[in-house]
C-alpha cells in the first residue's frame, strides 16, 4: 500500500496540514473524557460568549460614532452593555485563568495553549485601559492624565499617546481587538488540538513540567 | 512521554460543545441586559478649560502664571514634551523615558499663553503687553513672569485682584486676557486645533488642566487620586478596572509610595511580573503550586473517588 501523494498546490499542503492537526472529530468533538465534569469548565466558554457580547454591544457604539451615548439614552444602554460585558468578560477570563493554573493545565505538549491564555487576558487589560480612555468623559480625562506618567516613564508614551483620543479610539476599536480575538482563536484551536489536560496523578512524582517537542 | 501528553484512550462520554456555547450565550447575554438595566453606567461630565476657568478663576490663572515662568508639571516634565535636563524617571541607571525621546514637543509659555493670546483681535492693551513682551529679553520676561507667580502664590486665595504691587511687567494683562479667553471657551478651541481644522488629539489642553488643581480635587473626592487606589477606581459606585489591582497595590506601599522613580519602577516590576505570568510552565516552583494547593483535587474528585473504587476492588 502506497502513502497518499503530497498535494503540488501550497493550497492542498495547507489543507492536508490542517486536515492532519486538526481532523474535524477533533476540532468539533461530541464526546469529552469521563473527568470533564466540573463546574469549573464553563467558565472558558462563558469568556468565549462574553467576548461575543462585548464585540456586539461595541460595534453598535462604534457604529454611532464615541460621542452619541452621551446625548442618548439608547446609547447610554449600549454604553452599559459593553462595560457590563467587560466585567462579566473579566470575570469570567479570570476565574477559568485561576482554574487552569491549578490544573496545571500546560503539562503534556500545552504549554502554548497556557501563553496564549495569559497573551489573552492581558491583551485585555489593555483593551479595556484604552477603551476607559475613549469614553470621553471625565473618568478619561482623569484616567489619561495619571496613567501617562506610568506609560512614559517605560518610554511607551513616546509613541503610544494616551492624550490622544483619536489614536487611543483606533487602538481600542481596531487594533486590539483585531490582536484578542486572534489570539483568542489560536487558543481554541490549540485546546482542541492537544485536548483537555488529564487529572494530575496522584503519584506526587507525576511529571508537572510541559513537554515543549512538537 | 507523560500520560497526560498522550491522546486520551480512557472513557468519554457524550459532550455537546455547540449546546454549551449556545447556552453559554444566552446566559451571559441575559445576565448583561439585566446588569445594564439595573445599573447602567457612569457618564460623569468631562471638564473643559472654559469649566475649569469659571469654577475655579483663581487656579487657573495661578496655573497659567506656572506654565508661563516654566515651572508647571507640563513644563519640567522632560521627555516626551521637552528636554528639561535630570527629570526623566529610572530604572537604576537606565531612563527609558529619555531613551525614547522627545516626541511630542511642547514649550508651555508659547503653546498654552503666547501663542492661543497672539490670536485675539481688537484689544489694544493685549497688543501692547503682547509688543512688550515680544520685545523683552529671556531674563526680563523670566524675571516678570516669576515675580507675578510668586506673587500669586502669596496672594490670599490666589486672588489676582489681592497681588502685592510690584514690577510684573506684560504679565498681569496677559494673564488676565487668557482668562476672559479661557472663560468665553476660546482656549480650550485654541489649544487643540493649534495645527489643524479637524483635530482629535487632546495632548495639550488635558496637560494644561492637569497643571492646575481643579481636575485633581475633583478626582480625590470621587477617591480616584493616586493614594486612593484611584487608576482601578471609577466615579461613583461602579466597578472599574479592579484587574489592575495588582498595578495600583504598588502605589501603595514602600518604595515606591514615596520614591521619584515610582512610575518607572512600578512599570518595570509589572512587566516582569506579566513575563513571569506568560512563562509559568517553565519557572520551576511556580509550576508545582499546584501540587502543593491541591485545588486539582476538588476539581477531579469525582475521577479521583472512581480510582480510589477500582483500586479498593482489586
Amino acid at each position: 500500500m502506497t502513502a497518499p501523494a503530497l498535494p503540488r498546490t501550497w493550497t492542498g499542503r495547507l489543507r492536508a496540514r490542517a486536515e492532519r492537526a486538526l481532523p474535524p472529530e477533533q476540532l468539533l468533538p461530541d464526546h469529552q473524557p469521563v473527568y470533564v465534569t466540573s463546574w469549573i469548565y464553563v467558565f472558558g466558554v462563558l469568556t468565549l460568549a462574553a467576548f461575543l457580547v462585548v464585540l456586539v454591544s461595541g460595534g453598535v457604539l462604534a457604529l454611532k460614532g464615541p460621542q452619541w451615548w452621551h446625548r442618548s439614552s439608547a446609547g447610554h444602554y449600549f454604553n452599559s452593555l459593553h462595560l457590563w460585558s467587560v466585567e462579566l468578560f473579566m470575570a469570567f477570563m479570570v476565574i477559568h485563568l485561576w482554574g487552569k493554573f491549578f490544573m496545571a493545565a500546560w503539562r503534556g505538549r500545552r504549554a502554548m495553549t497556557w501563553i496564549t491564555g495569559a497573551v489573552c487576558f492581558l491583551g485585555s487589560i489593555g483593551t479595556a485601559f484604552t477603551g476607559y480612555l475613549v469614553q470621553s468623559n471625565f473618568d478619561s480625562q482623569w484616567i489619561s492624565t495619571q496613567a501617562k506618567d506610568g506609560l512614559n516613564s517605560a518610554g511607551v508614551g513616546a509613541f503610544f499617546n494616551v492624550l490622544d483620543f483619536g489614536q487611543m479610539l483606533m487602538w481600542h476599536i481596531v487594533l486590539l481587538p483585531l490582536v484578542v480575538g486572534f489570539v483568542i482563536g489560536i487558543h481554541i484551536l490549540q485546546v482542541r488540538r492537544r485536548g483537555v489536560v488529564p487529572p494530575m496523578q496522584l503519584d506526587p512524582r507525576d511529571v508537572i513540567a510541559p513537554e515543549v517537542t512538537p | 512521554m507523560t500520560a497526560s501528553a498522550t491522546k486520551w484512550t480512557g472513557r468519554t462520554r457524550e459532550y455537546d460543545l455547540v449546546k454549551e456555547f449556545v447556552i453559554a450565550l444566552l446566559a451571559v447575554s441575559v445576565l448583561t441586559v439585566a446588569l445594564a438595566a439595573l445599573f447602567s453606567s457612569p457618564d460623569e461630565k468631562q471638564i473643559t478649560i472654559s469649566t475649569w476657568s469659571r469654577g475655579a478663576p483663581n487656579d487657573f490663572v495661578l496655573t497659567a502664571a506656572t506654565e508661563l515662568d516654566g515651572t508647571s508639571g507640563t513644563a519640567t516634565y522632560g521627555a516626551p514634551y521637552n528636554h528639561t535636563p535630570d527629570a526623566a524617571q529610572k530604572i537604576g541607571p537606565v531612563s527609558l523615558q529619555h531613551i525614547a525621546g522627545v516626541t511630542h514637543p511642547i514649550d508651555t509659555v508659547a503653546d498654552f499663553v503666547v501663542g492661543p493670546l497672539t490670536g485675539v483681535p481688537a484689544d489694544a492693551a493685549l497688543a501692547a503687553a503682547l509688543q512688550q513682551w515680544h520685545a523683552a529679553g529671556d531674563t526680563q520676561r523670566q524675571t516678570w513672569a516669576s515675580g507675578y507667580d510668586d506673587a500669586l502664590s502669596k496672594a490670599p486665595d490666589n486672588d489676582p485682584a489681592q497681588v502685592k504691587q510690584g514690577d510684573y511687567g506684560p504679565a498681569p494683562v496677559m494673564l488676565n486676557r487668557l482668562l476672559t479667553m479661557a472663560q468665553s471657551g476660546g482656549l480650550d478651541g485654541a489649544l487643540l486645533a493649534q495645527k489643524q481644522f479637524f483635530a482629535t488629539d487632546y495632548t495639550k489642553p488635558l496637560l494644561f488642566i492637569a497643571d492646575g488643581s481643579y481636575l485633581e480635587d475633583r478626582a480625590r473626592a470621587q477617591h480616584l487620586g493616586g493614594d486612593q487606589w484611584g487608576m482601578m477606581n471609577e466615579t461613583g459606585n461602579y466597578p472599574g478596572q479592579a484587574w489592575l489591582w495588582l498595578y495600583t497595590f504598588w502605589y501603595q506601599v514602600q518604595p515606591f509610595s514615596t520614591s521619584d522613580n515610582a512610575d518607572a519602577l512600578v512599570w518595570g516590576l509589572m512587566a516582569l511580573l506579566s513575563l513571569a505570568l506568560v512563562l509559568v510552565p517553565f519557572i520551576p516552583g511556580v509550576r508545582s503550586i499546584p501540587r502543593w494547593i491541591p485545588v486539582h483535587r476538588l476539581i477531579w474528585r469525582d475521577y479521583y473517588r472512581g480510582i480510589r473504587a477500582t483500586s479498593d476492588a482489586r
